[in-house]
């Protein structure tokens, strides 16, 4: 099958071919990571930007270096940075930005379907979403589902849990579209406040008790609590959200013998997950970090080129 | 219309491999420093299969690895449908070593252009051979291969095809009108 897509919006309308065929192609891309000479030609002469208007490490380093091995050239612009804080509006950074010929635009921003209009507004480029809001990150489900996979060698009929603040959660919502599609049944906990209305319309069920969810579970992936948007108060305190949410080691005995624990980082040490967890045996948290440079190679690759 | 020819069946075929084994080890004054690395996707097998005449005429193992070229083609952006990537597998460094590289036919010289370029990436080998199963001409770099089962002269409006067990069931080499 051929990758057909001009941008990676969201995961919401992908097919489970297209799924497979991202995941196949990250999983061949991996070694290039392990060789002495990390860096193969493919991309030369590509021109890679990545545009951030929220705080990222990871998701931002790993794009990064994911365009350097493959040779493009990678460009970043932090807006804290840049002439954003002089009153430039999106849309004539994006314009600006198409007036010097870039192939690739990465972008993150904190409203919802900002990417989507760069998609539109930019014919030659392609855009991939690092995160919109509180609506999609699909790389980051992408790298989650090839993990899973290279540890379960499938995700068809998997049990995957997710738990914590799934209302503010981009990496829930692209989880729930992807795991779905590749057959995965999704399972919801949380407080009440931080669950959606209707969300068990997206073909997933929902918990109130964090034992009740992770006792089934083949995969557990805790959520960050999103401290910085935390203002309206949505539970009393952080104290009482691990109380009844950390991932502890007293609840990981209720679980499968080998669960997987995952989650997207950054982590609250104490928060959402224990220290004893976070760097336990039944975490494979950097592993996602490792993945995630392939999975976004893959992505640059089908993107590139060969239209 | 299609016309097919087998012009090489499968005892032609292990005829071939076990000279070119022969060959690689004389011309290289046996197995020391060598390892055998085949081209996704034909070129695999018969490394495989050249790598086990080669350990059993020496009674020593050869290391054998995998490349896919695709990353280091030089129309991997150009063309229209985007080849599909296949897994590399060299766990070992090349430094030094003599490396023999297996492709199932050579036509162009492109693949193996790339295919070198690539190597490169896994260490410095002291020297890289090549061995292919058919030499069909129409070269566009200057690249000959070292060890050749057979030349086959062909027209650009023909194919080649090596078909082998592992993939096709059969072997054979057949010939066709396109």
């Amino acid at each position: 099958m051929k990758f057909e897509r001009k941008d990676i919006l969201g995961l919401k309308d992908y097919s489970r071919d297209e799924i497979n065929l991202i995941l196949d192609t990250a999983e061949s891309l991996k070694e290039i990571s392990t060789r002495k000479i990390k860096k193969v030609p493919t991309l030369r002469g590509k021109t890679v930007i990545s545009l951030f208007y929220e705080p990222s490490t990871r998701t931002r380093t790993s794009f990064e270096i994911a365009a350097k091995r493959l040779s493009a050239d990678a460009v970043n612009i932090t807006a804290s940075a840049s002439s954003v804080v002089k009153g430039e509006t999106l849309i004539d950074t994006a314009r600006n930005l198409e007036s010097m010929n870039p192939d690739i635009i990465i972008m993150r921003h904190s409203a919802a379907g900002a990417p989507h209009i760069l998609a539109r507004l930019l014919k030659h480029q392609s855009i991939i979403n690092a995160g919109d809001g509180a609506h999609e990150h699909p790389t980051q489900s992408l790298l989650d589902m090839m993990t899973i996979r290279e540890k379960r060698g499938k995700l068809d009929g998997l049990n995957v849990a997710l738990i914590g603040d799934i209302a503010h959660s981009r990496v829930a919502r692209s989880n729930i579209y992807g795991l779905t599609t590749m057959g995965a049944r999704v399972a919801l906990c949380g407080p009440a406040m931080m669950m959606p209305r209707e969300i068990d319309k997206m073909g997933v069920s929902v918990h109130n008790r964090m034992e009740e969810t992770i006792q089934n579970a083949d995969i557990i992936m805790m959520l960050r609590i999103q401290l910085e948007r935390q203002k309206n108060n949505m539970f009393p305190s952080v104290r009482e959200y691990a109380k009844l949410y950390c991932l502890t080691p007293d609840r990981i005995k209720m679980a499968k013998k080998n669960v997987l624990v995952m989650h997207p980082g950054p982590i609250n040490r104490g928060v959402e997950i224990d220290p004893q967890i976070a760097d336990g045996h039944y975490s494979v948290i950097l592993e996602q970090v490792t993945n995630g440079v392939a999975l976004r190679m893959a992505l640059l690759y089908l993107l590139a080129g060969g239209k | 219309m299609k016309k097919k020819k087998v012009v090489m069946d499968a005892e032609g075929i292990e005829r071939s491999l076990t000279r070119i084994a022969y060959e690689i080890l004389e011309e290289n004054k046996g197995i020391r420093d060598l390892v055998v690395i085949g081209i996704r996707e034909g070129g695999v097998f018969l490394a495989q299969r050249i790598g086990k005449k080669i350990s059993n005429i020496e009674k020593t193992d050869v290391p054998l690895g995998i490349l896919d070229i695709t990353l280091y083609r030089d129309d991997v952006l150009t063309t229209a449908k985007k080849p599909k990537l296949g897994k590399t597998d060299i766990p070992f460094s090349l430094d030094n070593k003599k490396v023999i590289l297996v492709d199932d036919v050579i036509f162009t010289g492109r693949t193996i252009r790339a295919a070198m370029d690539a190597l490169m990436d896994f260490g410095r080998p002291n020297l890289i051979q090549l061995a292919v199963l058919i030499d069909r001409g129409h070269r566009e770099l200057p690249i000959r291969p070292n060890f050749v089962g057979n030349s086959l002269p062909s027209s650009l409006w023909e194919e080649v095809s090596v078909n082998l067990a592992e993939i096709e069931g059969i072997n054979e080499v057949v010939i066709e009108n396109i």
